[in-house]
């Protein structure tokens, strides 16, 4: 008998200290309006950089105090949190399918969101450029000579990381032109492309380290934002950027999340944080991270100059659209699916 | 260690007929060494190399962080909460298992592994399918303002599952081994149920139960894949110690990430200086149980 | 409160029942202990895993099998365990010679050693990958000096095996050393003194009653690290049908947000550890009825 009251204290003091810890935490929360910002990857710096000129902005217009909780990991998980309960108040998500997961599988936010903000919904975009060590002993210039046989190409998984997927859809479409428009043509390209890959890390990131810190591989193929960022971080003189002369213009969106906002009544705040990345502040400090701002005009001069001129084609335009771009590469069994598979049977 | 088990290597000592020969004993302590050394100190070496990459000065600065202190609350908490309760659980199970017979107790042993066996990403999402919005109880949490799932309760229970074994796991055999008489023999002398428990059980399970203990406590505070599935991943809020360093390895703050890593690895140490201090304290005990 | 009120009442019933469930004892303690443990167990491990299964049984038998027979998943599921297997045969090996050495020899640094045997727990998956992978990588302290002699561990299979054998190492070690305090000294005395050679001791005397726990400890390798992702797809190269881990697929799954494809590669996994971890229970309670030990 006595063994069982042992555990139910144990059981009681635990619930207490859970209780507790919950008090606490409501506390907290209520102690200030936090805006819940749940985002991605690479956006970690730039919106380290934007929060505090936002909670500044704020503050002069309303003379509320607001705290801005970041949430940051992988763009799919990201987009799975939310739809399971995550109560975000915005999302910032690296592609658009994402936050259409979120509108369909949770109905959180509302079918219209890509029109509610300019651009697309995207305040910022970016695009896939190559980084290299430096000096560039391989050469590489273009796509094609990432197909070339003897060069390692280090790029993450698209089934289970966003950016990969921007990759792998600019290097289709740099071959849907290149071919003109021959399908098979360009599967056989962008499987060289992958079968050059001796790893597929599961995030963007991972990749990067892979590429500069293990020293494997000759190229990695990465966001333009993420290359400068890791050629500043492991030393601007071992790596050097390669821009190829055309790419694709990724467009990272970003919405209110408009189940959680009417729920905890932070709507008003919420739509202000968004339409404040289309400022003047913001646009520059989005230039001043590298990513390519929605209003250039807005941004420092010689931060613009470091983001080169390149042909950039869209998504819609190219692959008609996320949702179909999603569902013919990337799905099960899709068009990725069958790269792999042959890559394998050769390998 | 009684002299006669444990002998000092390198004083010539006749050897005694319960020992290896000097030749094998020294193989055996090379290949062991030689092992350990390749699969924890080396890791751990890479730990306190990168964390201490930039200087001491900078390896310290990293606990600094508002987010890394929360972080370090945090753990500690779920900690707090997780390791009790599995312990209580395990000296229940392994009392019920070992000192009686019952029909299906395979079955039941099986049950309580499988938490080993399911992967730590399927771990937190099990209770995404049970608390999440689109889960079972979901929408009667969600009315009732309830959070479980992307807050600390989620946190605790992914962290109970995922150490749910440990210390039943190491009781249950050395329990077994020990059998029932000592315990029928205290009884027959008119000893209470918990009085036997605490006088003649406790003392033939500690050091199990201080394993148990210790690796039930490590892995609470060391658990990534399953905390990460439910976290949320918010910032000074829902962050453990394992997810810091992976937000922070992701940022490329490498040495803060390995700093904080080290903590957890230091946990080692902690069991280290735990078990020379019981050792120490019961050392007569020991040595007297070797010959029983 | 609620919950231990709903744990007295599980536990009353489980007394009633269990007067006529276990063997007659003299112990007690049975019905609250034995409540407690099913409705604990009932709780946190068996509802949320049903969740798993009800989530899967949408996709059906034949979907499920559909999904156990695709060939990248079997491909996963054939690494997962295959390379399990091998890394938890590694460490009984390894972590029985690692245990006897650090509970019966004292050298220098023997319990530090003995300290930092649980490091692969307490280190976070994520850590433990990162630092493998630095290590074996091709400009790493292990990776560098073999690949002058071209081979490849970091982003190969053996890389999987690497990082499995470091998380499995301690329950082998943790589980047999207990036991290795516990052997009788005057046991190997007498076998001494009838005439035994120490190899002869070693095999006949100590190693046996060992044997159940060594099991124990492979099979709680073997099951932790079929699940394991954060330490293995930093050092594994993650190219499907190559080095893809059966996790790693769960993932991806998910990414795609089939719920049921997730679950039912999940479901396939539990159904195959259930059935390793049962047969070896199931041999070990019959040897321990036949031979009267653990």
């Amino acid at each position: 008998m006595l063994r069982a009251g042992l555990s139910r204290k144990g059981l009681a003091k635990a619930l207490a200290v859970l209780a507790g810890a919950s008090i606490l935490l409501a506390e907290a929360a209520q102690a200030a309006t936090a805006l819940l910002n749940v985002s991605y990857d690479p956006t970690r710096e730039l919106y380290r950089a934007i929060n505090p000129a936002f909670i500044a902005d704020w503050k002069a217009k309303t003379g509320e105090t607001i705290e801005i909780q970041a949430s940051h990991a992988g763009s799919g998980a990201q987009a799975r949190a939310v739809i399971d309960g995550l109560s975000a108040d915005v999302v910032t998500l690296a592609l658009a399918a994402d936050i259409d997961a979120i509108v369909n599988k949770s109905g959180k936010i509302t079918p219209d969101w890509q029109k509610k903000l300019p651009n697309n919904a995207a305040p910022y975009t970016s695009t896939i450029v190559f980084l290299v060590r430096k000096g560039n002993p391989k050469k590489i210039k273009n796509w094609d000579d990432l197909a070339k046989a003897g060069i390692a190409v280090v790029t993450p998984n698209p089934k289970t990381s966003g950016g990969a997927r921007w990759n792998y859809l600019a290097a289709w479409g740099y071959g849907l032109e290149k071919f003109k428009g021959d399908e098979e043509k360009t599967k056989e390209f962008v499987k060289a492309i992958y079968k050059n890959a001796p790893v597929l890390d599961t995030g963007a990131r991972g990749s990067t380290i892979t590429f500069a810190q293990r020293g494997l591989g000759d190229v990695l193929i990465t966001w333009e934002n993420e290359a400068f960022l890791a050629s500043e971080e492991f030393g601007k003189n071992k790596f050097e950027i390669v821009v190829p002369p055309a790419s694709i213009l990724a467009e990272p969106p970003v919405a209110v999340v408009d189940g959680n906002v009417d729920a905890k009544g932070t709507r008003a705040v919420a739509e202000a944080y968004l339409n404040f990345l289309y400022t003047p502040t913001a646009q520059a400090i989005i230039a001043k991270n590298y990513y390519r701002p929605a209003h250039p005009e807005f941004a420092a001069k010689e931060d613009l100059k470091r983001l080169p001129k390149l042909e950039l084609f869209t998504v819609d335009k190219v692959f008609g659209g996320w949702a179909k771009a999603q569902k013919t590469h990337f799905a099960d069994g899709g068009v990725f699916d069958e790269i792999q598979k042959q890559d394998a049977a050769t390998k | 260690m009684s002299e006669a088990v444990a002998p000092s290597i390198g004083v010539p000592a006749p050897r005694s007929v319960t020992q290896e020969a000097p030749l094998t004993r020294w193989l055996l302590i090379g290949v062991a060494v030689g092992f350990l050394g390749l699969f924890l100190l080396l890791p751990l070496a890479v730990v306190f190399t990168e964390a201490f990459a930039k200087g001491a000065g900078a390896f310290f600065a990293s606990f600094d962080e508002p987010d890394a202190r929360a972080a370090i609350w945090l753990t500690l908490i779920v900690a707090a909460i997780v390791v009790p309760l599995n312990a209580a659980f395990g000296l229940c199970a392994a009392w019920s298992i070992a000192k009686f017979s019952f029909p299906g107790k395979s079955v039941l042993i099986t049950l309580i592994d499988l938490p080993f066996s399911v992967s730590p990403v399927v771990s937190g999402l099990v209770y995404v399918l049970v608390f999440g919005a689109q889960g079972l109880l979901g929408p009667f949490l969600s009315a009732h303002g309830i959070q479980v799932v992307f807050a600390i309760p989620g946190i605790v229970l992914a962290t109970i599952f995922v150490t749910f074994p440990f210390v039943a796991r190491e009781l249950i055999p050395l329990m077994q081994e020990q059998g029932t008489v000592e315990e029928e023999a205290a009884l027959t002398l008119g000893a209470s149920g918990f009085g036997t428990f605490l006088t003649v059980t406790l003392p033939n399970i500690k050091w199990g139960l201080l394993y148990g203990v210790l690796l039930a406590n490590a892995r609470a505070m060391g658990e990534f894949g399953a905390v990460s599935v439910v976290s949320g991943h918010i910032r000074g809020l829902t962050n453990t110690i394992p997810l810091q360093v992976e937000i922070l390895y992701n940022e490329y703050n490498i040495v803060s990430a390995f700093a904080l890593a080290s903590l957890l690895a230091g946990l080692a140490l902690v069991t280290l200086g735990l078990k020379t201090l019981l050792e120490w304290r019961y050392a007569d005990q020991i040595a007297g149980r070797r010959r029983h | 409160m609620r919950p231990q009120n709903k744990m007295s009442a599980s536990v009353a019933p489980a007394k009633k029942k269990a007067r006529s469930f276990t063997a007659p004892s003299v112990i007690p303690g049975f019905g609250p202990t034995f409540g407690f443990t099913i409705f604990y167990l009932s709780l946190v491990v068996l509802f949320p895993l049903s969740m798993l299964v009800l989530r899967a049984s949408e996709l059906g038998l034949s979907g499920l099998f559909a999904v156990a027979t695709e060939p990248r998943v079997a491909a996963a599921l054939r690494t997962s365990f295959f390379i399990s297997f091998a890394a938890a045969a590694i460490d009984v090996v390894f972590g029985l010679v690692a245990a006897w050495v650090l509970s019966r020899y004292e050298f220098p640094g023997r319990r530090f050693l003995d300290a930092i045997v649980d490091l692969p727990f307490a280190l976070p998956t994520a850590v433990a990958g990162i630092s493998l992978a630095a290590l074996y990588s091709p400009n790493g302290w292990i990776g560098e000096p073999l690949a002058d002699y071209d081979i490849k561990i970091a982003f190969t299979r053996w890389g999987i095996l690497v990082a499995l054998v470091f998380v499995g190492l301690p329950f082998v070690v943790r589980t047999v050393q207990p036991l290795i305090a516990e052997i009788d000294a005057e046991l190997e005395e007498a076998s001494a003194t009838l005439g035994a050679s120490r190899a002869q001791t070693v095999w006949r005397v100590l190693i046996p009653p060992l044997a159940p726990a060594l099991l124990t400890g492979f099979a709680l390798a073997f099951a932790r690290s079929v699940g394991e992702y954060g330490s293995v797809i930093f050092i594994a190269g993650n190219l499907a049908y190559v080095s893809e881990i059966a996790p790693l697929l769960i993932i991806v799954k998910l990414e795609q947000f089939d719920y049921a494809g997730a679950t039912g590669i999940a479901t396939i996994m539990l159904a195959i550890s259930f059935s390793v971890l049962l047969a070896i229970n199931l041999i070990q309670a019959w040897s321990q009825k036949r031979f009267g030990h653990v």
